[in-house]
C-alpha cells in the first residue's frame, strides 16, 4: 500500500503511536510505563472526553508521541469515548494527526474477546504491534499462549507483557523503535451477503470523502455496523454521497431480512476463534477462579449490601473526618498570609482586593483538594481492584427506577461529602444523557458544606438546651432525606422529559479482582487534583473577586464598621431588592444579603450572618452569640424574623438551591457550556424558592 | 433437538447455547460484539442481590446484562449436567 512505512527508512517528523485496547486491559499502567511523567491531559475540543498525550523514547532516544484513547469494546462507537477513537484512528479529526502507527494492548487471560477490536484495527492497515498484558494472569488461570505462533499468523510484532510488573516494557519500546514495522498480513474475506456494499461504500469514500484506500474500506465496513450514530464535535461528517449509499443498503437488507450487522461481527469472531484454537492451549481446568470465589461474598444477597455498606462506611469517614484536619490547616494557612499581606502592604482598596478578593478566594479553592483528593484516592482503588463494576452491578436495580443504571451510583453517593468530586466521577458513565441526568442532580445531595448552615438554622431553630439529640438528628435526617429524594425525583424527571434516550444498558464486563497498583492509584488521584486545580480554579477565583467588589463597593463614608459596610454595599442593595422576592419565604433583605454571598460557597451563609448582624468572631467553635442575635433580630414592625417556621424555610432552602460556584464551575467544564451550568441554576433555585414558598406560606396558615 | 428457553429463565448456575438472537437494537449489536453469538456457549452465573441485573461467563469472562435484554435471547441448556 502507498501509505506503508516498512520502506521508509526513517518518519520525517515525531512519530505519533496511539494505544488501542479494551477498559480493564492495563492500557494506563503501559501507558504510564512508557511515558512517566511526561503526560499532557486536556480535553478533545467541543467534547469531555479526556485526551491523553505523552512522549516515551526510542532505543536511540528519539522522541516518539503517544495517544492514550478511552479504552473501548469496539470501534462501532456507543459513546463519546468511543467516537474519540473510531475518528481519531480514521483520521477524522481535525485537532489529532491520524496516528502513524498503532500499539494494540490486549488482556491474555480473555484473548478472544479482546482480539475483537484488534481485527478491527487491523483493518485500518497502519503498521501495528500487539502488546500481551496480564501474561503471568494468563499463567495462573491455566492457559499457555504461543506468542510465536500469534506472532506468524498475525504478521506482526507481539510482545509479551506484565506492565504491572514493569516486564516487556523494554521489548515493547524496541519494537517501536523500529522503522521497518511491517504491515498485518491481514487477510480477512469480507463475508458475501455484504462484500457489493462494503466495495461500493469504499470507493464513495475514496471518491468523495478523499479517504485512503485501505482506511476507506475500514471505515466500510465500520460504517455498516456503526450507523454512525454517535457524531462528536470536532470530528469531520460523512459526505451526503456516502451517507445515501449507507442507507441505501440499510433499507435493501431491512426489506431482504439480511441481519447485515450480525453477519460482520459473526465472520469477525469466526476468524478469531479459528486464530486462537492454535495459539491459546488450554490446561485442564484449575477449578472455580480466586475471583469467582471473591464474587461468591461480595455479591451475596446478604453479604454483598454488608461488604458495601462496610466499604461506603470507611469512605465517608474518611472524608468528614481525615479531610478536616488538612481543610483547617489550608483555611489557617490562608488566613495566615492574609494577615500577612495586610500587615505588609498599606490599607486600601488594593490590599482588600488581595486580602478579602484573591487570597480567600485561592482559599476556596484550595479548601476542596482534600474531599478531591480523599474521594479519588478511594474511587481509583476500587476501580483497579475491579469492585467498582459490583457496586455498579448491586445498585443497577435501585437506580434503573429512576431510568439511569448502576454507574450513577458512585457518583451520586460521593456528592454527600461534595458535589466536586462526584461530578468529577461521572466521566465513567459511557451513556452522554445518562451522565448528564447525573451531573444534574448530583449537587441535589446534601454535601457537607450545608452541615453549617443546618447546624446554625437548628440552633436558632430549637433555642432550648433542653430539646433533646434526637430531635436535632431527626431535623438533620429530614434535610438529608429531602435532598436525596429530590435528586432521585428529578432524575427521574429529566430522564423521561428532558434527556429522553435509550433505556441505558447494563452490558458490563465485571472484570477479574486484582491487586491495586497504588503508584496507578495516587497517579490517578493527583491528576484529577490537578484537572480540578487547573479547570474550576480560574472561574472560582474570579467569581470570589467579583463577590468581594460587591460587597465591598460602594465604600461608605460613615462605615466604621464591617455591619455598615455591607448593608452599604451593592450586595446590600441586592439584599432590598431581592427582599420583595423572598419575603413570601419569610426572608427579608439581610437574610437575601447571606443567599447571594453564600454563592460563594454555602458555608459563607453563616460568617455573613455574623457580620450582618454584628457579631464578632462568628466563624467561631460555639454558634451561642450568632444564635442569640438571630433570635433578637426583628421585622421593622418588631416580629421577630428567625421564627421557627423561617428557620425551617431556610434550611430547605439551603438543601434545594444551587449555591456553590465552584460546582458550577466544574459542571461548566464538564459539560463544556454554560447551558447546563445556568439550567442547573434555574431548576434548582427554583424548586427552593416553590418549596419554600409551600412549607412557609402553609405554615403560617397552620399558626405557626 | 433439545427445548430453548429465555436467558432470563435460565436457571442459576445452568450451561447454555445461544440459540436465537434478535438482529436489531443497539443492546444486542453490543452483546454480538462482546462475544454473545448464536452457537457460544454461556453460563448463567448469578442474578445481582436485588433479581437484576444479570451476570454470565461468556468466552472465559463475566459479563452483565438486564433481564429486559435477556429475555430476547434463547439458549438451549446443556444437555450433560
Amino acid at each position: 500500500m502507498s501509505e506503508s512505512f516498512s520502506e521508509s527508512a526513517e518518519l520525517p517528523r515525531t512519530p505519533v503511536y496511539a494505544l488501542v485496547g479494551n477498559p480493564n486491559c492495563g492500557k494506563s499502567t503501559l501507558f504510564n510505563a512508557l511515558t512517566g511523567l511526561r503526560q499532557k491531559v486536556g480535553n478533545y475540543p467541543g467534547v469531555t472526553v479526556e485526551k491523553k498525550v505523552g512522549t516515551t523514547y526510542s532505543q536511540h532516544g528519539r522522541p516518539i508521541n503517544v495517544i492514550d484513547l478511552p479504552g473501548t469494546y469496539s470501534l462501532a462507537a456507543r459513546s463519546p469515548d468511543e467516537a474519540i477513537v473510531r475518528d481519531v484512528l480514521l483520521g477524522r479529526r481535525a485537532d489529532t494527526a491520524q496516528p502513524d502507527r498503532i500499539v494494540c494492548i490486549v488482556d491474555a487471560t480473555n484473548l478472544e474477546r479482546n482480539l475483537y477490536l484488534v481485527h478491527q484495527v487491523l483493518d485500518l492497515g497502519r503498521p501495528a504491534i500487539l502488546v500481551l498484558n496480564m501474561m503471568d494472569l494468563a499463567a495462573v488461570a491455566g492457559l499457555n499462549l504461543r506468542v510465536a505462533r500469534l506472532e506468524h499468523e498475525l504478521g506482526i510484532p507481539v510482545i509479551p507483557c506484565e506492565a504491572a510488573n514493569g516486564k516487556g516494557i523494554l521489548e515493547l519500546r524496541l519494537a517501536m523503535s523500529r522503522t521497518d514495522l511491517p504491515l498485518s498480513r491481514h487477510r480477512w474475506d469480507i463475508p458475501g451477503p455484504i462484500a457489493p456494499a462494503v466495495s461500493e461504500l469504499q470507493a464513495s469514500l475514496i471518491e468523495n470523502d478523499g479517504r485512503q484506500a485501505l482506511i476507506a474500506r475500514a471505515e466500510a465496513l465500520l460504517l455498516l455496523t456503526d450507523q454512525d450514530a454517535v457524531r462528536v464535535a470536532g470530528s469531520r461528517p460523512l459526505g451526503d454521497q456516502t451517507s445515501a449509499i449507507l442507507t441505501n443498503w440499510k433499507r435493501r437488507w431491512d426489506g431482504e431480512g439480511v441481519d447485515w450487522s450480525g453477519i460482520l461481527v459473526n465472520s469477525r469472531y469466526e476468524a478469531i476463534a479459528r486464530l486462537c484454537a492454535d495459539v491459546v492451549l488450554r490446561a485442564a481446568r484449575v477449578g472455580p477462579a480466586l475471583s469467582d470465589r471473591i464474587d461468591g461474598v461480595v455479591v451475596h444477597p446478604l453479604w454483598g449490601w454488608l461488604v458495601l455498606g462496610g466499604i461506603l462506611t470507611v469512605l465517608f469517614l474518611s472524608i468528614f473526618t481525615l479531610a478536616e484536619y488538612p481543610m483547617n490547616w489550608i483555611d489557617g494557612q490562608v488566613a495566615g498570609l492574609g494577615a500577612w499581606v495586610k500587615g505588609a502592604m498599606a490599607p486600601g482598596d488594593l490590599r482588600d482586593l488581595f486580602t478579602d478578593g484573591a487570597i480567600a478566594g485561592v482559599g476556596g479553592v484550595l479548601v476542596f483538594l482534600p474531599q478531591i483528593l480523599i474521594l479519588f484516592f478511594f474511587l481509583g482503588l476500587l476501580e483497579s481492584t475491579g469492585y467498582m463494576a459490583r457496586a455498579a452491578f448491586i445498585m443497577d436495580r435501585l437506580m434503573s427506577r429512576v431510568g439511569l443504571n448502576g454507574k450513577s451510583f458512585i457518583p451520586l453517593l460521593g456528592s454527600y461529602a461534595c458535589a466536586i468530586p462526584g461530578i468529577m466521577a461521572t466521566r465513567t458513565i459511557e451513556d452522554p444523557k445518562d451522565r448528564l441526568v447525573t451531573i444534574l442532580v448530583a449537587p441535589l445531595m446534601s454535601c457537607s458544606a450545608r452541615l453549617p448552615v443546618y447546624l446554625l438554622m437548628i440552633a436558632a431553630l430549637l433555642p432550648d438546651d433542653r430539646v433533646t439529640v434526637g430531635a436535632k438528628v431527626g431535623l438533620m435526617l429530614l434535610m438529608y432525606a429531602l435532598g436525596t429524594l429530590g435528586a432521585f425525583g428529578f432524575a427521574w424527571l429529566f430522564k423521561n422529559y428532558l434527556l429522553k434516550g435509550e433505556p441505558p444498558l447494563m452490558i458490563m464486563e465485571l472484570p477479574s479482582y486484582r491487586l491495586p497498583r497504588m503508584k496507578d492509584v495516587l497517579f490517578h488521584m493527583l491528576e484529577r487534583a490537578g484537572l480540578f486545580l487547573r479547570r474550576a480554579g480560574t472561574i472560582i477565583l474570579g467569581i470570589s473577586i467579583l463577590l468581594w467588589f460587591l460587597t465591598t463597593y460602594p465604600k461608605s463614608s460613615a462605615a466604621v464598621t464591617p455591619q455598615a459596610q455591607i448593608t452599604h454595599s451593592l450586595a446590600g442593595a441586592a439584599g432590598r431588592v431581592l427582599e420583595p422576592v423572598i419575603k413570601p419565604l419569610g426572608f427579608d433583605w439581610r437574610i437575601g444579603i447571606g443567599l447571594i454571598t453564600s454563592f460563594a460557597a454555602r458555608e459563607v451563609f453563616v460568617s455573613s450572618m455574623g457580620v450582618v448582624f454584628g457579631v464578632e468572631d462568628a466563624g467561631g467553635k460555639s454558634p451561642t452569640p450568632l444564635r442569640t442575635a438571630l433570635r433578637q433580630a426583628r421585622w421593622p414592625g418588631g416580629a421577630p424574623l428567625f421564627t421557627p417556621l423561617v428557620c425551617l424555610t431556610l434550611m430547605i432552602y439551603y438543601v434545594f438551591a444551587m449555591q456553590c460556584m465552584s460546582t458550577v464551575a466544574v459542571v461548566k467544564r464538564e459539560t463544556n457550556s454554560w447551558r447546563w451550568p445556568l439550567f442547573q441554576i434555574a431548576y434548582m433555585t427554583g424548586t427552593a424558592w416553590l418549596v419554600c414558598l409551600v412549607v412557609y406560606q402553609a405554615g403560617r396558615a397552620f399558626g405557626f | 433437538m433439545a427445548s430453548t428457553l429465555k436467558l432470563s429463565q435460565l436457571p442459576v448456575g445452568t450451561r447454555a447455547t445461544v440459540r436465537g438472537f434478535p438482529g436489531q437494537g443497539p443492546a444486542f449489536l453490543r452483546l454480538r460484539e462482546m462475544g454473545v453469538l448464536p452457537g457460544i456457549s454461556i453460563t448463567l452465573v448469578r442474578a445481582a442481590p436485588l433479581g437484576d441485573p444479570l451476570e454470565i461467563q461468556v468466552r472465559g469472562y463475566n459479563l452483565t446484562l438486564r433481564k429486559s435484554e435477556a429475555e430476547h435471547v434463547l439458549v438451549e441448556p446443556a444437555d450433560d449436567q
